[in-house]
């Protein structure tokens, strides 16, 4: 398992030069010069030429690459040309807000997704299943932003019970530690600060998880559909297993495996979902940070944001991988690799 | 097990080599016995004519401001209300149908075509040439599709053209992934064999022999994904990058709107409904299609 690990890891390398490259490309060869966004209109032609040689980007492409990818070996991925600060920094000071929305929108995705299409399966054809899938069919088919907005309009402008957007209530931030709210309150045992975390995730993390937890009920109802089939589960059933074990430990179990897989790829895909989440419930994280960014052509950040994100997503399929492992005991990676 | 290996690929051969046709007409009874299908395909017949006639629907002059009557709520006067600019909103979504429809299927052409491409050269070349274009499929889905498409965007420059183009290019990945696999599946049939054996082209043999073969899994595919690129086109034109104005784009619409959620939530409500329905109606015909072709899941 060590080996296919390391191997996988190994993988990363050839993936993260693409991705350097295909953004660097984008950004620096057909993006709009950043030199008068930054130095604004009344600059002349003499100051943008001194501040792209500054910047390093008079210099031949092959250089810039060169530089650019010294700077990523190195830890050093420049400064954002507006705000003057490291670029790690701009992002580190966003990344846990992004993370710690997506982490909790697909963990009401899969808890959801789980139980909604683990019962249609179950109760197939009934009232309960044609209610699920038409409502995974919507979940799939409305915008992210477009729900964000709907669930403002009924939560925060008809009922007021939910904040409309924001991480947490100025007043009751915890102490910053790791940069996750949840984590932070819970350190410092400010549970009221927990609480006022807990209740600015809900609206967003259901706008971002909703079409993940739509995908994940369609995916567990034909998974479990299929495995109820099994003649195991007959023989189970044979043997005198009550219903509800032979649903939770045999039929869930293993209908698990290519539900994680979708998990894992939704995964993924929430943080692209960010981006418009961040936009409409004012989250201070990197997704709406980063379209910022880009239409102002900061480079830096957005080449740093991207690798980032790239990591990220391969990461999050090698986990996938593992968990495989654990819950399918005929997949042994370490031997196939041998 | 080597038997039955060998069955399986007869059965496969047998189930290619089916008449065109009877396969078309089986496929279409499927398609109409399946409810979901069928209301997707009155949706899109709908949509399809306001797209056309939209300019003899609308009641008023989509882009005629009046800010003596911005926004109104929905009454009988207008429907769906007036906007910021005292626009009504009804003409506008009227408006606004083609713009989704095309950007969507102009997009879904451009993915479809280049994907197909990549996919059918990687899957029937395999080796080097398969390595080096699936790696790049690779890097390209490893970076989230919006901020690419908004990458794009920015280098682009903004306007219906451009994000097409953008949406376009964004989901070539998944048809070269797909129409690869398939192409691997078929590759080794008999009847391929017997192509290469008479002496025809590559290309010939890929497009002439295998592409019409895996055509159902290519159709299924892009109706989904014209579901994906409405989405996407009215993401970017909520983000303010899409289409632009005079163009009434839903999207727009209700990224233009956002700032008057407590005082005018109208505004915002019905451009996405319009979304959703236009989106629903290509994921149902999608599923049915799908179904309809692979008859192991109309099972489940």
């Amino acid at each position: 398992m060590l080996k296919y690990i390391i191997k996988r890891l190994l993988m990363l390398i050839p993936v993260l030069i693409g991705v350097s490259i295909i953004v660097f490309v984008i950004m620096r060869v057909f993006s709009p010069d950043p030199a008068p966004i930054v130095l604004g209109q009344h600059a002349t032609v003499e100051m943008a030429n001194a501040w792209r040689e500054v910047n390093g980007l008079n210099a031949p492409l092959h250089i810039q690459y060169f530089n650019f990818i010294k700077g990523v070996i190195t830890g050093d991925l420049g400064h954002s040309y507006y705000t003057k600060t490291p670029v790690l920094e701009e992002i580190f000071a966003r990344f846990p807000a992004t993370i710690e929305l997506a982490v909790s929108s697909i963990l009401f995705a899969s808890l959801f997704g789980i139980i909604i299409g683990a019962i249609s399966a179950v109760k197939k054809n009934s009232v309960f299943d044609s209610a699920g899938m038409v409502t995974a069919l919507i979940g799939v088919s409305m915008p992210i932003f477009w729900l964000g907005i709907i669930l403002i309009i009924i939560f925060s402008g008809t009922l007021h019970i939910l904040p409309s957007g924001g991480r947490a209530d100025p007043l009751l931030q915890p102490a910053t530690v790791t940069g996750f709210f949840l984590i932070d309150s819970l350190l410092t045992g400010n549970l009221q600060s927990f609480a006022d975390t807990l209740v600015h995730l809900i609206l967003p993390s259901c706008a971002l998880g909703m079409y993940s937890m739509a995908i994940i009920a369609r995916m567990t109802r034909s998974s479990m559909l299929e495995t109820l089939e099994q003649d195991y589960i007959r023989t189970a059933r044979a043997k005198g297993v009550t219903e509800g074990r032979v649903i939770r430990r045999h039929a869930l179990r293993n209908a698990l495996i290519p539900i994680v897989t979708v998990i894992g790829l939704q995964f993924g895909s929430l943080l692209g979902g960010a981006v418009l989440t961040e936009t409409v419930f004012s989250w201070p994280g990197i997704g709406a940070y980063t379209v910022n960014c880009i239409l102002k052509s900061d480079f830096p950040v957005v080449q740093g944001v991207v690798m980032l994100v790239a990591i990220t997503f391969v990461i999050i399929n090698l986990i996938v991988d593992v968990i495989y492992a654990f819950l399918d005991p005929r997949i042994k990676y370490s031997k196939k690799e041998a | 097990m080597e038997n039955n290996t060998d069955n399986i690929s007869a059965i496969q051969t047998t189930e290619v080599l089916e008449k065109p046709e009877s396969q078309l007409r089986e496929m279409w009874a499927s398609l109409i016995s399946n409810k979901g299908a069928v209301a997707g395909l009155i949706i899109i017949a709908i949509l399809t004519f306001v797209a056309i006639f939209g300019k003899w629907l609308m009641p008023y002059d989509p882009n005629y401001s009046d800010m003596a009557i911005s926004f109104q709520p929905p009454s009988t006067a207008h429907w769906f209300g007036t906007d910021q600019l005292g626009r009504d909103i009804f003409s506008r979504i009227i408006d606004g149908t083609h713009i989704s429809l095309t950007v969507g299927l102009s997009a879904v052409a451009i993915s479809l075509t280049i994907g197909t491409i990549l996919g059918a050269v990687a899957g029937y070349r395999g080796g080097k040439t398969d390595a080096v274009i699936m790696r790049f499929m690779d890097m390209m889905l490893a970076i989230p599709s919006i901020l690419l498409a908004i990458a794009f965007m920015a280098a682009l420059g903004k306007g219906i053209d451009k994000a097409v183009i953008a949406i376009g290019l964004v989901s070539i990945p998944e048809y070269a992934r797909i129409v690869r696999g398939c192409i691997l599946s078929v590759k080794e049939n008999d009847y391929v064999q017997a192509a290469k054996v008479v002496g025809n082209k590559d290309v010939r043999i890929v497009f002439k022999h295998i592409v019409p073969n895996i055509l159902s899994s290519i159709v299924v595919r892009a109706t989904l994904g014209i579901s994906t690129a409405v989405l996407d086109t009215s993401a970017l034109g909520f983000l303010g990058l899409g289409v632009q104005p005079p163009f009434a784009e839903w999207g727009d619409m209700l990224g233009r709107a956002r700032g008057f959620i407590f005082s005018a939530p109208h505004t915002l409500v019905f451009p996405g409904i319009a979304i959703t329905i236009t989106v629903l109606a290509f994921n149902l015909l999608g599923d049915g299609l799908r179904d309809a072709l692979d008859p192991k899941s109309r099972k489940i």
